[in-house]
């Protein structure tokens, strides 16, 4: 049979692999998205309130930004394997060390979203009787959506990339597929995994976009505001 | 006794230093790497950025290349370099994953810093009968440098942690400090290679710094590029 063959020819692409390995391939790929959900969500959780923080007290905002920064030079090895004896052999330790990861990035975007609302938006809402909590919730949050949205999309593509290395425990996701596939020599296995967390990253990409396309209805496509900002690129 | 206590006596232990797996020949083999595929990646990235960036093509290229760059795995790269004809090539694999990973921050800061120069300092040039590669060596490049010296730091930042996945199939780096300690349960050693890979990473991004206050042509200047 054609089909068994490229299992013992070793091909790289092997339609036989998928059929027979399909039930560890969706498990692998629900563990990776797991990880990756849990990581982003707890970040963006996390990072929330250090941003909320960090505008609050000038004080603590070099810090908090100091600090996301330099536990990203922490290489992903290293911080997983840290994390082992705080939490053993467990998802528990990858997805923390995605967080810590995924924190750099959200904190900056969601400062920056925030600091990019026109203070005429602000005063408007002062002025019509907004207290501290309505004015984030109901002006500042809304028009920081897109700075957001965009922090957002990164860390995700980042950590369904970095979830791979979270294979050295034995929790990887896809990545533990790429890791056996490299000590068994199964190139079909590491192939098939490489390409479906590839798809992963850009699914999630894509379909967070839509989701800031709804949560801004009033940005249609952004295409105004690419606009105006090429337009002032041409001015200044 | 802490695991600070333990981490500073694997340290501090001289014979851990020494050798094959000690820390002088590991770090040799982790900047080997790093300035190799730096190297590599500017040679390749630079040219074609400051090109797109002189004629304003390519705008999308340059900003999806790092969005690519980003979703694409490098341990997966990695792996499957390894298992193609090239993983025969001892760190051959290791420096292609790595320069496919640092192409695109170099590339896409690159290609900003250049489409960001502003057009009316570009049209004087023009206006002054400058050439095409006059305008790029005399005015774009030289204010263009900041970005461009930005995106080889983060690249250079990126790749020192991220040359400890070559440790993964076996390669050299300090990762392979990392993963020996992992193997052995042996947190202290685990620790300390962490802390050598970051303080080698804060090293190279202090050192860019420098190089960047230096080196920067625009320096004693006023302009409003170094925002």
């Amino acid at each position: 049979m054609a089909g068994q063959n490229c299992l013992i020819a070793n091909d790289w692409i092997c339609g036989e692999y998928v059929r027979t390995r399909g039930q560890e391939l969706t498990d692998a790929t629900l563990q990776h998205v797991g990880i990756t959900f849990a990581s982003v969500a707890i970040g963006l959780l996390v990072a929330f309130p250090l941003a909320l923080l960090a505008r609050r007290w000038r004080g603590f905002a070099g810090p908090v930004l100091g600090a996301t920064t330099i536990l990203y030079t922490v290489p992903s090895l290293a911080m997983f394997s840290l994390l082992v004896p705080v939490f053993g052999l467990s998802a528990a330790v990858v997805v923390t060390g995605l967080v810590l990861y995924s924190l750099t990035i959200l904190v900056r975007n969601i400062l920056a979203g925030l600091a990019a609302v026109p203070e005429e938006a602000r005063e408007a809402a002062r002025g019509m009787g907004y207290g501290p909590v309505r004015l984030l919730f109901g002006v500042e949050l809304p028009l920081a959506v897109p700075a957001l949205m965009a922090g957002l999309r990164i860390a995700t593509v980042s950590t369904v990339s970095l979830t791979t290395v979270g294979a050295i425990i034995g929790y990887g996701g896809l990545g533990n597929l790429i890791y056996e596939g490299m000590r068994s020599y199964f190139k079909a296995q590491v192939l098939t995994a490489s390409v479906l967390c590839v798809a992963l990253a850009v699914l999630a990409d894509v379909g967070l976009l839509g989701v800031q396309r709804l949560l801004t209805p009033w940005a249609r496509s952004g295409r105004r505001v690419k606009k105006r900002v090429l337009a002032k690129e041409a001015v200044a | 006794m802490g695991v600070v206590e333990r981490t500073w006596e694997w340290l501090a232990d001289a014979a851990h230093w020494s050798g094959t797996d000690g820390v002088w020949h590991r770090l040799g083999e982790h900047l080997f790497l790093t300035v190799v595929c730096l190297l590599i990646s500017c040679a390749i990235a630079l040219p074609v950025a400051v090109v797109l960036g002189h004629l304003g093509k390519g705008g999308a290229l340059a900003v999806n290349l790092s969005n690519v760059g980003r979703a694409v795995p490098t341990f997966a790269v990695l792996v499957l370099l390894l298992l193609s004809p090239l993983g025969t090539m001892g760190s051959l694999p290791t420096v292609i994953a790595l320069v496919l990973f640092a192409i695109p921050p170099v590339l896409t800061n690159a290609y900003v810093g250049m489409r960001g120069v502003d057009r009316g300092m570009v049209e004087a040039a023009r206006g002054m009968g400058m050439t095409g590669r006059q305008i790029v060596a005399r005015v774009e490049l030289p204010l263009a440098f900041p970005l461009i010296v930005t995106g080889v730091r983060s690249a250079a930042v990126q790749v020192v942690a991220t040359t400890t996945l070559a440790a993964l199939p076996g390669g050299g780096g300090l990762g392979r400090i990392i993963t020996a300690g992992f193997r052995l349960t042996d947190t202290a050693q685990v620790v300390a290679g962490a802390l050598l890979v970051a303080v080698l990473a804060l090293l190279v991004e202090g050192v860019f710094v420098l190089l960047q206050r230096l080196l920067d042509p625009m320096r004693g200047h006023v302009t409003a590029a170094h925002a």
